[in-house]
């Protein structure tokens, strides 16, 4: 028998979709019968209390949870979420109701074993509830209590082999797309970029030192498929120099509408639009209009492409990414607050992705950049809003890049243009008595 | 919100452990912290940690951004670690009587 009534949230386990309701209701009746003979750390009915409070909230239209909420472990300064609520004598299960975030693998490739043994610990010593995952990558612990804390973190570290995310202004936990580990559009091994720099910059991540959080994200390549152009500070897209690779005769099978070669690797096939015909799908809407196909032939003018990944989405088997590949740099993504959403702008063109040096090239523009945003960002200014004050060609000074016209979509349309004095003849320093001389008052 | 006795003194404090009234900082209230956040032993360096950060949040009202502790102390980020283990938010601004640290933590 539940502890509280739920009508509101009832509803919500209707329909096709997996209810979180019936799974949080599974939860507390687990608990309830305790069949493994668990030791709960924390209240057995935490989330029977969850509940309460959420059916609370949804009868209210207003959250339970007090402001904010500092808790931790010793040694870091962030990777948990505090939280208590604000109703504690009617949800006593919840009243502490803290988030852990559990740094996770690349790519989110799990074995059975490791979830296990994750859950064995948080059955014990949380709620048994998770987030899998949190919106930056992290697996969420949800709902703990302050003493268990330490606990945790001990049972994580010292038999799971397992760190904390981030939280804070700091590194925050680097996410990626999953790469080449099953993708052939993979233009650099995300997953082993995305682990070496969350290895790499641990005491940033877990110790915040900056002016504001700063997100990590690797795409290997335009598809954005873990949107790092939108999510993160720093973005990661991978991309080619070279020619895309054609291969002709798979080209024809696509033109021929052989059923072995559907156009987007069968994509849209749960509606009827029509056989495939190139020129419309392809060569009329890549966004330069640099294909062609004649006799059997598709040609593109590489020079002219900027590699959106279209002709390569829509037939995979015939088009390939080029042979020489590397990656992108754009910078400053982030949500509204406080002066407006931004996205990513391009920073680097074109830099190479090489673990035998350590990622020289990547790890030399992160840390100019951290340099620049460390020393002259304001208290909670995103590395885009320092960007925008203080101006792309700063960002361009400090991370020693020439300007070049792609770090523009359009050049300026005011004339507003600050010259440096040394760039003018004769410099700033004028006296108005010679000016006087030819110019009378 | 509940109440700690220190050495029969008392003290306001919210969930976290933090001083909901910042006059009422004194000498009982750092050590009701150096026992709850992990410090062994109290030196000069933490009083000049405290200090520091309750001369600046007297002055502005806020407590400093970490660069501008570290700057101010001339303690790098490590050395404040080491002497505060929760760091500068939830051990040096705790133990200095400061409001608690808001924002996305």
């Amino acid at each position: 028998m539940a502890k509280h009534k739920t009508p509101l949230l009832d509803q919500l386990e209707s329909g096709p979709w997996p209810s979180f309701v019936s799974d949080l209701k599974h939860q507390a009746e687990v608990r309830a019968k305790n069949e493994e003979g668990i030791e709960f750390q924390i209240p057995q009915d935490c989330v029977e209390d969850l509940l309460g409070v959420l059916e609370l909230s949804y009868k209210h239209g207003r959250t339970h949870w007090k402001h904010g909420g500092i808790v931790g472990v010793f040694g870091y300064g962030g990777g948990v979420i505090g939280r208590y609520c604000d109703q504690p004598a009617l949800f006593p299960g919840v009243e502490h109701f803290h988030t852990m975030r559990v740094s996770q693998p690349a790519g989110k490739y799990y074995t059975t074993e490791y979830l296990r043994n994750i859950m064995k610990l948080w059955d014990l010593r949380g709620s048994g509830v998770t987030n899998m995952h949190g919106s930056t990558g992290d697996i969420i612990l949800l709902g703990t209590t302050t003493p268990q804390l330490e606990e945790i973190f001990y049972e994580l570290t010292h038999n799971l082999n397992q760190d904390l995310g981030g939280s804070g202004s700091n590194l925050r936990t680097p996410a990626d797309c999953l790469g080449s580990s099953r993708c052939e559009y993979a233009c650099y091994d995300s997953q082993a970029l995305c682990h070496f720099l969350t290895n790499e910059y641990q005491d940033e991540l877990h110790r915040p030192a900056f002016p504001y959080k700063f997100k990590f994200k690797f795409d290997a390549c335009p598809n954005g498929c873990v949107a790092s152009i939108a999510r993160s500070d720093m973005s990661f897209i991978g991309t080619w120099k070279d020619d895309i690779q054609i291969d002709q005769d798979a080209v024809n099978k696509y033109v021929e509408n052989d059923s072995a070669y559907p156009s987007n690797a069968g994509a849209h096939k749960n509606r009827d639009w029509g056989p495939f015909d190139i020129q419309k799908e392809v060569i009329n809407l890549c966004p330069t209009g640099c294909m062609s196909f004649e006799n059997k032939q598709l040609t593109i003018d590489n020079a002219n492409c900027t590699r959106c990944m279209h002709c390569i989405n829509t037939m995979p088997r015939a088009l390939k990414p080029g042979k020489e590949k590397g990656c992108s740099i754009l910078c400053g993504a982030k949500a509204p607050i406080l002066d407006g959403a931004q996205m990513g702008s391009l920073l680097v063109p074109f830099v190479e992705v090489n673990p035998d040096n350590d990622y020289q090239a990547i790890t030399e523009v992160i840390e100019n950049i951290w340099d620049w945003w460390m020393e002259e960002g304001n208290n909670r200014e995103r590395l885009g809003e320092l960007i925008m004050r203080q101006g792309f060609q700063r960002l361009l000074e400090v991370t020693g890049i020439k300007a070049a016209p792609q770090h523009v979509q359009y050049p300026r349309t005011n004339p507003y243009i600050f010259w440096k004095e040394e760039e003018v003849p004769g410099g700033w320093e004028r006296d108005v008595e010679e000016y006087r001389k030819h110019h009378l008052r | 919100m509940a109440t700690v006795e220190i050495n029969g003194k008392e003290f306001e404090i919210d969930e976290d452990g933090f001083l909901l009234d910042y006059n009422n900082f004194s000498d009982e209230w750092v050590e009701y912290v150096r026992q709850q956040e992990g410090i062994d032993e109290l030196t000069d360096e933490h009083t000049k940690v405290v200090t520091i950060l309750q001369d600046y949040y007297e002055k502005n009202g806020i407590a400093p951004m970490v660069r501008v502790l570290s700057k101010l102390t001339k303690f790098k980020l490590k050395h404040i670690y080491e002497l505060f283990p929760s760091g500068p938010g939830k051990g040096a601004c705790k133990m200095a009587g400061l409001p608690k640290p808001t924002g996305c933590v």
